[in-house]
């Protein structure tokens, strides 16, 4: 039996480097030091999984060599005349930026999942910069924690225990030495074990903030209750923040998939830069795919944008609520879909999963899901972090290698490997080759 | 966890069909643990199972994890985020006694 060490976990933005994966004969015995998210994921990721190549036709999903299907994809990706390239966030780097080469040859649109998670907060981002630091930071030094409509008990299992709230830091040597604010419309399991709860009304994360803000300047604030919370536990949540040495706010999609949206990160953005006058503050979002930090990442630094890119002009534009692939597909503009590691007809509001189906589909996922039920072709993938390796982005943008720990099924190639012979394909059938 | 487990198992739908509430609001629906309810928007309607919430939410509030069922009914303007509005809608909710939960392939072939 082999013992892997070191390895990193490719289930959410924390990207937990400390992994002990143990393999006889190919095959993944036990796994230590992951939450349990991570042992479900390393010792299930063989159930429902691809395991050949298809291509419609008619009704039926016929079995086809790779080739094949590669030519296919190719050539259903050739004569759109705007397609759209989605997903992007359970792959590495490698593959992420192949998938922006693509778009441009084929002048499509290109998004990541970011669009429906943090997008609002790469937007926010884009317009205002954030002052952040690294998770090793949080660890040594932050005395007050916040999670704003996030609930990492449930999401990010071992972000309490690693980097905030137990963390034995340089500093701060656990829970003894940290104060826990959780902001939630549940009282969360999060919640349950914060040292001040704030319970906020829905839609009204921007209205709490705004009074917040009035309160660390000591306005006043002409209400008794703001968003259902009333102004003395507002006030004395200031003095909190102000008070602290080192701050770190933890916001998930409670703020991002809420009225307000971008707006609400405006307003965060802007309390944390407030408590930058009396302190250290700084802020980061709770990442959910292994590596949609480097979805945004990747796109960024190729594109000069971090999501819903459109190369439909021959160079990358992007407008969100245009070129975002949930307005794209509302508009009924796309005539053909690539999705690689996603499931968008299960995770679309129904208006654009509608809309989505109407395109043919390629897609390339290790996994069976509805979206590969529904495609024109479907082209089995490895695992990244398990069959093959990538690059990945922690949510604190600090890239780390994902390891190759068994072996994939001789059907199944990296993403990587799949995306570079599609591109080959479709510059072969547009060159007239 | 049940994600982890695959798209069609059984702890997917499961969790996936959960409807959290205020055992208040079940009482005043008359809907007691387990049965099922009908979520309904402008947008379309949905079954799932009403649980009493394991995580609190206060009267008026119910909570339904992200998956295909939920997306049958959220709200999918972006306004101009490309953020579709997945939290804080206004839904209607009624108990059903008629339909049942749709399984995930069969939910794709009525959409």
């Amino acid at each position: 039996m082999d013992i892997i060490t070191g390895v990193v976990c490719p289930f959410c933005g924390c990207l937990c480097d400390d992994l002990e994966v143990a393999v006889e004969g190919n095959k993944i015995v036990s796994v230590k030091n992951g939450c349990a998210y991570s042992l479900t994921k390393y010792l299930n990721y063989q159930k429902e999984r691809l395991s050949e190549a298809v291509v419609r036709k008619g009704e039926e999903q016929v079995p086809v060599e790779l080739d094949e299907a590669v030519r296919k994809a190719a050539q259903i990706l050739v004569d759109a005349t705007y397609p759209v390239l989605y997903g992007w966030s359970s792959t590495g780097c490698e593959t992420q930026h192949l998938g922006i080469e693509l778009a441009e040859e084929l002048s499509g649109a290109i998004d990541n999942t970011s669009t429906v998670c943090h997008g609002p907060t790469v937007e926010a981002f884009q317009e205002l910069g954030h002052p952040s630091c690294t998770l090793g930071q949080v660890k040594n030094r932050a005395d007050v924690i916040i999670y704003w409509g996030s609930n990492p008990l449930q999401s990010h299992l071992r972000h309490l225990s690693r980097y905030t709230l137990g963390a034995e830091g340089r500093w701060r040597k656990g829970r003894d030495d940290r104060t826990l604010v959780v902001v939630d419309v549940r009282k969360t399991y999060t919640a349950r074990v914060a040292d001040y709860f704030i319970q906020v009304e829905p839609n009204m994360d921007f209205e709490l903030m705004s009074a917040l803000r009035m309160a660390l300047k000591h306005e006043e604030i002409e209400q008794d209750t703001v968003a259902g919370v009333s102004v003395e536990d507002v006030e004395e949540l200031a003095e909190v923040l102000r008070g602290c040495e080192f701050g770190a706010l933890f916001y998930g999609l409670g703020l991002t998939m809420s009225s307000g949206k971008n707006r609400n990160l405006d307003a965060a953005i802007s309390l944390v830069t407030d408590l930058n006058k009396w302190t250290k503050f700084v802020m980061m979002p709770m990442r959910g795919h292994f590596n949609v930090n480097g979805a945004n990442t990747v796109f960024l630094w190729q594109t000069g944008y971090p999501f819903a890119v459109d190369f439909s002009h021959g160079y990358p534009r992007y407008n969100p609520g245009v070129t975002s692939v949930i307005d794209i597909l509302s508009r009924d503009e796309s005539d053909a879909a690539l999705v690689v590691s996603s499931d968008p007809v299960a995770n679309f509001p129904r208006k654009a999963t509608e809309s989505l189906l109407r395109n043919p589909m390629i897609v390339v996922d290790p996994h069976k899901t509805v979206t590969t039920e529904k495609a024109e072709v479907v082209i089995p993938s490895a695992f990244v972090g398990i069959e093959c390796e990538g690059t990945a982005y922690r949510m604190d943008s600090v890239p780390l290698k994902l390891k190759k720990v068994v072996e994939p099924p001789s059907s199944c190639p990296a993403d990587e490997e799949i995306l570079r012979r599609v591109l080959k394909e479709v510059r072969r059938l547009k060159g007239g080759n | 966890m049940g994600l982890e487990l695959g798209k069609f198992s059984d702890a997917y739908t499961r969790s996936a069909t959960t409807c959290e509430m205020n055992p208040e609001d079940m009482e005043k629906l008359n809907v007691k643990p387990g049965e099922l309810v009908r979520i309904s928007t402008e947008h379309g309607s949905v079954t799932v199972r009403a649980i009493k919430a394991l995580e609190e939410v206060p009267p008026g509030v119910v909570f339904i994890p992200y998956g295909p069922w939920i997306n049958l009914v959220v709200r999918p303007e972006t306004h101009g985020t490309g953020m579709p509005s997945f939290k804080g809608i206004e839904v209607d909710i009624e108990p059903e006694k008629v339909s049942r939960v749709l399984g995930a392939k069969d939910l794709v072939e009525h959409s």
